[in-house]
């Protein structure tokens, strides 16, 4: 049955520009085209886009949630990478 | 729109998968109880995924359902207005099915199996939209009455603990804003017109009043499995609480059309602040469920023809993108 | 025919093509082959009921007895309507409904594309907000003609019979009549013959493109521009009319 479905993809929107393409949701489509049509007809219906971006969900390389910990963890104790690390002293301006 | 019946026991699951630990569970737990939300890749319990997956996809039956007792009305809609407008809201719902699909496509569910466990009648939809749309003003009860009850539910399903489905949730919100505005303002319309109009709303009202109250699903002290419901926050509220709301709310806008709800045991409770109402007749509820509701033969009937009639399409399209893969690949 | 009776009359068809268009894909909700298509056919059919309404609007303004969007919607008779027959036709299948698309769309792309250059400001207004949603309408549409008319030999053989049996409704599009002629001269309105040379190679590039077969240009049906319908169109607007007519002057 599923061998039947078209393909699902993922759709991001440029709600207007100066900002990034965000997530919308997904659609199913059998082409490129048709996914592009889809996500207009369904993710722009109230005006909510400038630019839209799909792509096959199969296509999206994924971090495995499993390895979140050894993912991401790493870059939590690397407090000194933030500028409210640094204590600034008075009197000092333009820093 | 909405989606009732979310207690529904899921008989074939099996009380915990052997493969999952107490520790895992302890610390899915703790996740929810932290307010943090669950995305498709985490661990999750079976339970939990199947749960999840009956209710969004019965979510999105219903709202594809929905779409046929308000369709009954778009081609004789009695002003290019009201047609825009009653169009334009059941597009939203196609959308809405959509967006409900896809979330449920998270789980590991294809929308075909969804569809077709419909289409076997082996998944439910809101019993809601059994019942006929007889005159233009069911389309005003159904936006002010049946949007009214689902809005009731949806928007604690916002702070659903599975992402996707509370993203879902919130994008459905925002636009069914409107859904309900739109009804109350045709019966307010018919309220201000000639006397048959408004016998027109009054009659709507007596149809629909009951059968939104079911809605919300059985009253608690029937409802067993929603506990563990409430424990994931997939739900939030139990269904009595959320109908008692829904009465408050609702009787007064009924008042102000000048409408009486068709309901001699309804008083408002001074002490408690709440109306007091009759008995729902849960027969008729359990009947429209288990398919003899007026219009599930209709509805269904409708869904299957329109799925075979576009089979071919589907297979159409499928193939032509094959050919045009094959020719670039060559 | 004078210059005001012309414009009127030829806002008039753009109204009712517009809004029996419309119509016709209103039937469809609901039954669309795949629900990502079930939301495109409804904003194309939000599309043609907006346009219409504007039409219709100007029309009322156009004619000054107080007649507004709805009194030309509701309470015009079957013969009162100038809609092309093509429009009016009953949708069949998928195949049907978008064959009927691209012929017509291949069409009124063209007008409105001349209108946005005709010297009635309003009527310039409309074209040119309506001729955005057609392209787009127009690209998709004909996209779809051509995975059909490519797709299975069943897809290919039900499109093929589509647009053989919709093609006689097309040389109504093309035939201009005082109203064309009086608006073309006064308004610098759309020159039909070259919009109509400029149809057929459009047509046929799709038709190509989707390995279908054009029709030879046999027998072309007429009427609706004067009002004389097929069959069908009563009907359909005695079901779009049953309201206004069973409750008169009543508020919606």
């Amino acid at each position: 049955m599923s061998k039947k479905e078209w393909p699902l993809y993922e759709v991001f929107i440029r709600s207007k520009s100066g900002l990034s393409h965000r997530h919308a949701g997904s659609i199913h489509a059998a082409d490129d085209q048709m996914a592009l049509d889809h996500a207009r007809d369904t993710y722009t219906r109230r005006s909510e886009g400038v630019s839209i971006w799909v792509v096959r969900s199969s296509q999206i390389i994924a971090s495995d949630p499993a390895e979140a910990a050894a993912f991401f963890e790493p870059a939590e104790d690397k407090i000194y990478r933030h500028p409210t690390f640094y204590e600034i002293p008075d009197g000092v301006e333009n820093l | 729109m909405y989606t009732q019946g979310l207690d529904q026991k899921d008989k074939s699951a099996p009380k915990r998968d052997a493969m999952e630990a107490p520790e895992q569970l302890e610390a899915f737990q703790a996740r929810i109880d932290g307010e943090e939300k669950i995305e498709a890749k985490d661990w999750m319990p079976e339970a939990y995924r199947r749960t999840l997956i009956r209710q969004i996809s019965q979510h999105a039956h219903s709202e594809i359902i929905g779409m046929q007792p308000e369709g009954n009305w778009l081609t004789r809609a009695p002003t290019l207005k009201r047609k825009a407008i009653l169009l334009a809201k059941i597009q939203d719902e196609a959308g809405h099915g959509l967006y409900l699909y896809s979330a449920g496509e998270t789980l590991g569910v294809s929308r075909d199996q969804m569809v077709a466990d419909l289409l076997s009648g082996k998944a439910k939809y809101s019993s809601i939209f059994n019942y006929p749309t007889l005159t233009w003003a069911d389309i005003g009860a159904i936006g002010w009455l049946v949007d009214g009850a689902a809005i009731m539910n949806q928007i604690p399903l916002c702070r659903c603990s599975y992402g996707p489905y509370s993203r879902a949730m919130v994008r459905i919100c925002k636009e069914e804003s409107f859904h309900q505005r739109q009804g109350f303002d045709i019966l307010r319309v018919l309220c201000e017109g000639s006397r048959e109009q408004k016998a027109m709303a009054q009659d709507a009202l007596d149809r629909w009043w009951w059968p939104s109250l079911m809605m919300f699903g059985p009253s608690d002290a029937e409802s067993k499995h929603s506990a563990q419901s409430m424990a994931w926050k997939i739900k939030r509220f139990s269904n009595d609480e959320l109908r008692q709301k829904f009465v408050d709310v609702t009787v007064p806008q009924a008042d102000f059309l000048g409408l009486k709800v068709p309901d001699d045991d309804l008083e408002f409770d001074k002490e408690t602040g709440h109306y007091r109402f009759g008995e729902i007749d849960w027969q008729e509820f359990i009947e429209v469920i288990q398919g003899n509701g007026p219009c599930n033969k209709q509805r269904m009937a409708k869904r299957r023809t329109a799925h075979d009639d576009g089979a071919w399409v589907r297979e159409a399209a499928q193939a032509y993108a094959g050919k045009q893969a094959a020719k670039h690949a060559a | 025919m004078n210059k005001d009776k012309a414009l009127l009359a030829y806002t008039l068809r753009l109204g009712d093509n517009a809004l029996v268009l419309g119509q016709r894909m209103v039937e469809l909700v609901a039954a669309y082959p795949e629900l990502e298509e079930e939301l495109a056919n409804a904003n194309f059919a939000l599309d043609y009921l907006g346009q219409a309404r504007m039409f219709y609007t100007y029309a009322g303004e156009l004619e000054g007895k107080g007649r507004g969007e709805d009194d030309f919607a509701f309470l015009r008779d079957e013969n009162e309507y100038r809609n092309f027959l093509l429009l009016e036709q009953p949708n069949g299948h998928f195949g049907d409904s978008i064959a009927k698309l691209v012929l017509y769309e291949s069409f009124y792309l063209l007008q409105l594309e001349a209108l946005v250059n005709c010297a009635d400001t309003r009527i310039a207004e409309i074209a040119a907000r309506a001729q955005k949603e057609i392209r787009y309408h127009l690209r998709h549409n004909s996209q779809w003609l051509i995975r059909l008319g490519d797709g299975t030999d069943e897809s290919h053989s039900k499109a093929q019979g589509s647009v053989d049996d919709l093609w006689r409704y097309t040389g109504e599009l093309f035939a201009p009549d005082e109203v064309d002629n009086v608006f073309e001269a006064e308004f610098d309105g759309p020159d039909l013959f070259k919009i109509q040379d400029e149809w057929r190679s459009n047509v046929a590039a799709v038709l190509e493109e989707a390995t279908l077969t054009k029709p030879e240009d046999g027998f072309m049906a007429s009427g609706g521009k004067e009002g004389r319908h097929t069959e069908y169109f009563g009907y359909m607007i005695a079901e779009m009319q049953y309201l206004q007519r069973a409750y008169p002057g009543a508020e919606w």
